[in-house]
């Protein structure tokens, strides 16, 4: 008999030891008499699982784990292979997780589900249907099919998942319309894969679990605004994302999705990807075009936007890895049937990735709309050490730490920034009740001192400014009977200090590193500065 | 290697690359995975191969965390710090790393073994905290699993160096 077994082999799944449980998986089915195989699908994203095992049945794919490598003996013994349920690692059908069954996936449908680097995987699961629409848009004999792939863009309501939370659809028409200054009519299409923020790893799922449909939305990228060259800029921290990204691309140029003539369609585009040094800021637009080019990666002045002037000085769509692998499912399913999930102004769903102090860590894609609260008690399962929840980051470390009472908030770009706080790229980082507030504010400043590029001074000086004024107020409680006084004057300081920044800083590395700092002086004031530097005693088991 | 034999193996991943738009970078990364590092010599090379001055090529290599021009030990471990990893006690493993390895961050062991880096989050943050070797991460690492993972390093090393 053939039996197919799957054991991820995304970041994560490897991080708890898949490519171990497959060796002893590989080494205990050699002398059976069934025929089985070992598809290295990538992850569904159920992280708290992995390595979460899979094997086909007649009724669905059933799931084991998390498993390791002393499991797979009585994993064995017990019927893993016909999919039995008497091993207490077992899970049921994987569809009806429940992490899983209650989500909303639309740009993670086929995550874990394919094998990554197999196109015909990918093509049996509606994969390259939003191309072909595409290109069928083109062929509708008519000459305007560039701005119906925009248009059809701009009625979906998507807007940049890198952060910012730009319009897609307004950032493609200006690049469409842009005049390229080379002869060669020359425009790019570049694909930020820099994800610097802690507590992200949406984009890294993708690539590694799902590429070609980043390949996908990039190749309709090229068509919507007529460029026929992209980047993929990686950070040099995800390697296996890198291997699989390759693995993809060159599957997809022999195929012919990517290089001239792309099925026959007289349409052509190059991909090429570039891995990045060890730079936050290079994740800023300007900065990462700068990198690309082989320079420092200073932040640029805006205006030109990239949009006009971009890499090399031509028209440039910068966009995120989500926001680009969304493009084929809004065009096979239709702007409306993507517009109509989420709320007010956030359309769409957002993979939310839960991490941290979390029992339950993992991607959550939903529509806009969801709290905080939902998601860490019905999806995390609370805190990951049983000590109750305190604080959680949103939206990486240039987000706000949210107090209890505003994980009610609903998840959408507006309601969070009525509170001063940021959705970024929906990572959720959990803090348990030993977390010391200000060495986390500390840290904020820190990261800043570290990743500033150095271009301005508020950003640069008043970082360095903000750990030393951190530091005197701890020195000032721990001290001097007159600390009272003291506390307040530093205090002052810190407050102008964050002012400085926010209204002095060229990009939001400057900008926005106040916003952690002011939520904790906000809503954590009894714990900033009061507490002793316990934390870094902790070690979770 | 000799000096030339470096210097020419330099030109050669120079030349392979220099075509490129925006070149500079994937040379630099084909020269440290060549060496390692970045060797001193390579400033000019490159400099004069794109038509660059030492100091821009100096600058691009300064900037970024991931470039060094100095050897390292045979296994670079990366522990994050990124906030994830710290909700989970990456301070406490950090502490329990540099006191069981003897060095600070950006030091290398005595025995040439380990250097010890930061890194600032490695996308596993939902298995935190995240330690890297080489290509490899490991996730929910704690000192001791750190101690058992730098014992099987070290002796996996050596046995490979002797045979060699
Ligand atoms: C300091 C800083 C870091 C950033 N890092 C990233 C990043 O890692 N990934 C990303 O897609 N966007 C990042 N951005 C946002 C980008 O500048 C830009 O808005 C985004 O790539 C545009 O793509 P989108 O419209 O698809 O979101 C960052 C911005 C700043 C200011
Ligand atoms: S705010 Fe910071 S990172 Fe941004 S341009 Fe200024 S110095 Fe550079
Ligand atoms: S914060 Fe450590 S892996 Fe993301």
């Amino acid at each position: 008999m053939a039996i197919t077994l799957f054991v991820p082999r995304d970041t994560s799944a490897l991080s708890m030891g898949a490519d171990d449980v497959v060796q002893a998986l590989k080494f205990q089915c050699q002398d059976l008499t069934d025929d089985v195989t070992i598809v290295r699908n990538g992850s569904r994203g159920l992280f708290y699982l992995e390595p979460l095992v899979e094997v086909l049945t007649p009724k669905g794919r059933v799931a084991y784990g998390p498993v390791q490598i002393e499991d797979v003996e009585s994993l064995l013994a017990q019927g893993l292979l016909n999919g039995n349920s008497d091993h207490p690692l077992y899970l049921g059908l994987t569809e009806e997780i429940p992490y899983l069954a209650k989500q909303q996936r639309l740009t993670f449908s086929r995550a874990g589900i394919i094998d990554p680097i197999n196109i015909n995987d990918y093509i049996e699961h509606e994969g390259f249907s939003g191309l072909s629409k595409a290109l069928a848009m083109f062929e509708q004999g008519s000459d305007n099919g560039q701005q119906k792939i925009v248009d059809e863009i701009k009625t979906s309501g998507l807007r940049g998942r890198g952060g910012a939370a730009f319009p897609t659809g307004i950032k493609w028409q200006t690049v469409l319309d842009a005049k390229s200054t080379s002869e060669a009519q020359q425009k790019y299409i570049v694909c930020n894969a820099d994800e610097g923020d802690s507590g992200t790893f949406s984009d890294r799922l993708l690539m590694e679990a799902d590429p070609f449909s980043l390949i996908e939305g990039m190749i309709i990228a090229g068509l919507a605004v007529g460029a026929n060259q992209g980047y993929i800029y990686l950070r040099s921290e995800y390697p296996q994302a890198n291997i699989i990204l390759e693995q993809a691309i060159n599957t997809a140029y022999q195929q012919n999705f990517l290089g001239n003539n792309i099925q026959q369609s007289g349409q052509k585009f190059d991909l090429e990807v570039r891995i990045g040094a060890g730079a936050y800021i290079c994740g800023e637009e300007t900065s990462l075009l700068e990198s690309l080019e082989g320079k420092r990666g200073l932040v640029r002045a805006k205006p030109p936007l990239p949009a006009i002037e971009g890499l090399f000085g031509q028209p440039t769509i910068v966009n995120n890895v989500i926001s680009l692998a969304t493009i084929p499912t809004i065009l096979a399913q239709g702007a409306q049937y993507y517009q109509d999930f989420g709320v007010g102004r956030s359309r769409g769903t957002l993979p939310f990735q839960l991490a941290g102090n979390i029992k339950q860590g993992g991607l959550v894609e939903l529509a806009f709309g969801t709290t905080l609260a939902e998601l860490i008690n019905d999806f995390g399962a609370g805190s990951y050490s049983g000590v109750p929840l305190k604080a959680i980051q949103v939206g990486g470390p240039l987000g706000a730490y949210l107090p209890e009472n505003q994980w009610a908030t609903e998840l959408d770009y507006e309601a969070f920034a009525k509170i001063d706080a940021v959705l970024g790229h929906g990572g959720i980082v959990a803090f348990d009740d030993t977390v010391d507030m200000t060495a986390q504010a500390r840290f904020a400043m820190e990261f800043c001192v570290a990743e500033s590029c150095g271009k301005c001074t508020p950003c640069r000086i008043g970082s360095v400014r903000g750990v030393e004024v951190i530091n005197k107020m701890t020195k000032a409680q721990q001290q001097s009977e007159n600390s009272a006084e003291e506390l307040a004057e530093l205090n002052t300081l810190l407050v102008d200090l964050c002012d400085t920044m926010v209204d002095g800083s060229l990009c939001a590395m400057g900008g926005m590193t106040p916003i952690p700092v002011r939520s904790i002086m906000n809503h954590f004031s009894d714990d900033f500065v009061a507490t002793a530097d316990k934390f870094n005693a902790k070690e979770i088991n | 290697m000799t000096t030339d034999e470096i210097n020419y193996k330099i030109q050669q991943i120079v030349d392979n690359k220099k075509n490129l738009p925006g070149a500079l970078l994937p040379i630099l990364h084909d020269i440290q995975h060549e060496f390692g590092f970045i060797p001193e010599q390579a400033i000019s090379i490159v400099a004069y191969s794109l038509n660059q001055s030492d100091a821009e090529i100096f600058g691009v290599i300064s900037f970024y965390a991931h470039f060094r021009m100095k050897q390292t030990g045979r296994h670079v471990i990366e522990i994050c710090r990124g906030e994830a990893c710290q909700s989970m006690g990456s301070g406490a493993l950090e502490a329990a790393a540099q006191s069981q390895l003897n060095i600070e961050y950006n030091q290398t062991t005595k025995d040439n073994n380990f250097t010890l880096e930061p890194v600032y989050c490695l996308g596993n943050c939902a298995c935190a905290p995240s330690v890297k070797v080489a290509d490899k991460v490991y996730g929910r690492m704690n000192s001791e699993k750190f101690t058992k993972l730098t014992d099987t390093l070290a002796t996996y090393k050596i046995n490979v160096g002797e045979l060699a």
